[in-house]
C-alpha cells in the first residue's frame, strides 16, 4: 500500500514539472531572459532570486511571451507617438535631441543612479528633459503619458542584466533604502519583507507571493489594464499593509526603488511585464 | 473622436497557397459601454468601436458587430485561407463615425 501511494505520488510529481503549470523558463520574441539567478552578496537571507515571471499562471506568462500578446506594447506604441511629439516654449520633441531610441538601450538597467549628490530615477530624467530643454510642463510620475515613455525607454534594454550601483556616492541611499525594506510600518505591522522576503512562493489568499522584484517595470497589470510604474506599486503596497503611503517620487520610494534595483542584480530587464 | 486610437495587426508575410493563417488584431479604445456614470452621477456617452471587417483584395473575410459589453481594446484573432499573393485590409468604424484601417501585404509561395 505504502508503497503504491509512493509511485502514485512520484507520477504526480513527474507530471507537474513535465505540465509545467508554472513555466521556468522564458523566451519574449527568440530572446532568453534571466528568470532566475544566485542572489547577489548583499543579500543574507536569500540564495536565489526569482522574476515575478515565475510566480504568475501559464496563462498571464505567456502574454509576455509575444509582443503582439503582451498588451503593454499598446502603451509603449503611444509612448512611440509621444517621443516624435513637439512639446513646450521650446519647440522640441524627445526625438530633436535624441536620435535613436535605440540608443537608450542599457539605460533601465543601470537606474536608479546618483547624478551629482541626488538619486534620480528614469523619471526623474525624463522630466528634467521636458522642464529644462523643452521647457514643457513635467509629467505626473504614475500617469499614463510618464509610463508610455519609461515603457518605451525601458524595453530598450530588455534582456540586459540589471546592474545598478550600490556602492561609493549611492551608499547612503542604498542603506536608506535597506532600512525601508526591514521596518515594520502600518496598522498590520509589516515590512517589506514580510511578505517578499520571508513568505515568497506562498499563498496571500488568492496570490501568488513573488519577491517583490522591480526588473519588469513599467508592468501591464490585468487587474487596471494599464501600464503601473514601480512608485504606484509601492503605493498599492503600503495601502494593502493599512500604512500611510510615501509621496512618488519622494526620497523614501527613490532609495526603496535602489535597494530594490539592487536586489534583482542579474535578473534580465522584463520591461513591460505583464502580472495580474 | 476617441483619442489614442492606434489599430495593431500581425499577418504573417508569407505563407503556402491555401495554408490557413492567424491573424491577430488589437485597436486600442476606451470602448465606454454607455452603462457608466461620472462623479456627478451624469451618464457618460456610449463611444464605442461598433463594427470591425478584414478584406482580402476586395473579398470580404470577416465582418463582426461589437456590442458595448466587449471590453477595452478589443482584440481578434481568426484564421483566413490565402489563395494568392495580395493584401489584407482591416477596418474599425468608431460610433462617432470615425474609421480606422491598416493594411498588411502577404506574399504566397
Amino acid at each position: 500500500m505504502t508503497n503504491t501511494l509512493w509511485t502514485t505520488l512520484a507520477l504526480i510529481g513527474l507530471g507537474t514539472a513535465v505540465g509545467a503549470q508554472d513555466s521556468n523558463s522564458l523566451s519574449i520574441e527568440g530572446e532568453s531572459i534571466v528568470t532566475e539567478v544566485a542572489a547577489p552578496a548583499h543579500m543574507e537571507n536569500v540564495d536565489t532570486i526569482y522574476s515575478g515571471w515565475r510566480f504568475r499562471s501559464a496563462e498571464t506568462q505567456a502574454l509576455e511571451m509575444d509582443d503582439f500578446d503582451n498588451p503593454a506594447f499598446v502603451f509603449v506604441e503611444q509612448g512611440m507617438d509621444l517621443w516624435d511629439k513637439v512639446d513646450g516654449a521650446a519647440g522640441k520633441a524627445c526625438s530633436s535631441c535624441h536620435e535613436n531610441i535605440e540608443d537608450f538601450a542599457g539605460l533601465r538597467t543601470q537606474l536608479p543612479r546618483v547624478d551629482d549628490g541626488e538619486l534620480v530615477t528614469m523619471e526623474n530624467l525624463i522630466n528634467e528633459c521636458r522642464t529644462d530643454r523643452m521647457e514643457a510642463e513635467p509629467w505626473k510620475w504614475s500617469k499614463g503619458k510618464m509610463t508610455a515613455m519609461t515603457g518605451l525607454i525601458g524595453v530598450q534594454s530588455r534582456g540586459m542584466p540589471m546592474n545598478v550601483a550600490i556602492d561609493g556616492d549611492a551608499a547612503p541611499f542604498w542603506e536608506k533604502g535597506k532600512e525601508l525594506y526591514y521596518t515594520r510600518v502600518g496598522q498590520l505591522d509589516m515590512a517589506c519583507s514580510n511578505c517578499h522576503e520571508d513568505n515568497y512562493g506562498m499563498m496571500i489568499r488568492a496570490d501568488h507571493l513573488s519577491q517583490g522584484q522591480i526588473n519588469g517595470f513599467p508592468t501591464y497589470r490585468l487587474k487596471n489594464a494599464k501600464l503601473n510604474s514601480i512608485h504606484g506599486r509601492f503605493k498599492g503596497c503600503m495601502k494593502n499593509i493599512r500604512a500611510t503611503p510615501f509621496k512618488e517620487g519622494g526620497d523614501e520610494f527613490k532609495a526603496l526603488e535602489l535597494y530594490l534595483a539592487s536586489r534583482g542584480q542579474g535578473l534580465s530587464v522584463e520591461t513591460p511585464s505583464v502580472r495580474n | 473622436m476617441a483619442s489614442g486610437v492606434k489599430p495593431r495587426v500581425k499577418v504573417p508575410k508569407s505563407a503556402a497557397a491555401g495554408e490557413a493563417i492567424t491573424i491577430k488584431t488589437l485597436i486600442s479604445h476606451k470602448m465606454e459601454s454607455g452603462q457608466r456614470k461620472d462623479d456627478d452621477g451624469n451618464v457618460i456617452p456610449r463611444s464605442i468601436i461598433n463594427r470591425f471587417t478584414a478584406e482580402f483584395n476586395g473579398e470580404n473575410v470577416i465582418d463582426v458587430t461589437l456590442e458595448p459589453a466587449i471590453s477595452t481594446n478589443p482584440y481578434f484573432q481568426f484564421e483566413a485561407i490565402v489563395p494568392e499573393s495580395g493584401e489584407f485590409k482591416f477596418t474599425w468604424y468608431d460610433d462617432d463615425g470615425s474609421v480606422y484601417d491598416t493594411s498588411k501585404k502577404i506574399k504566397v509561395q
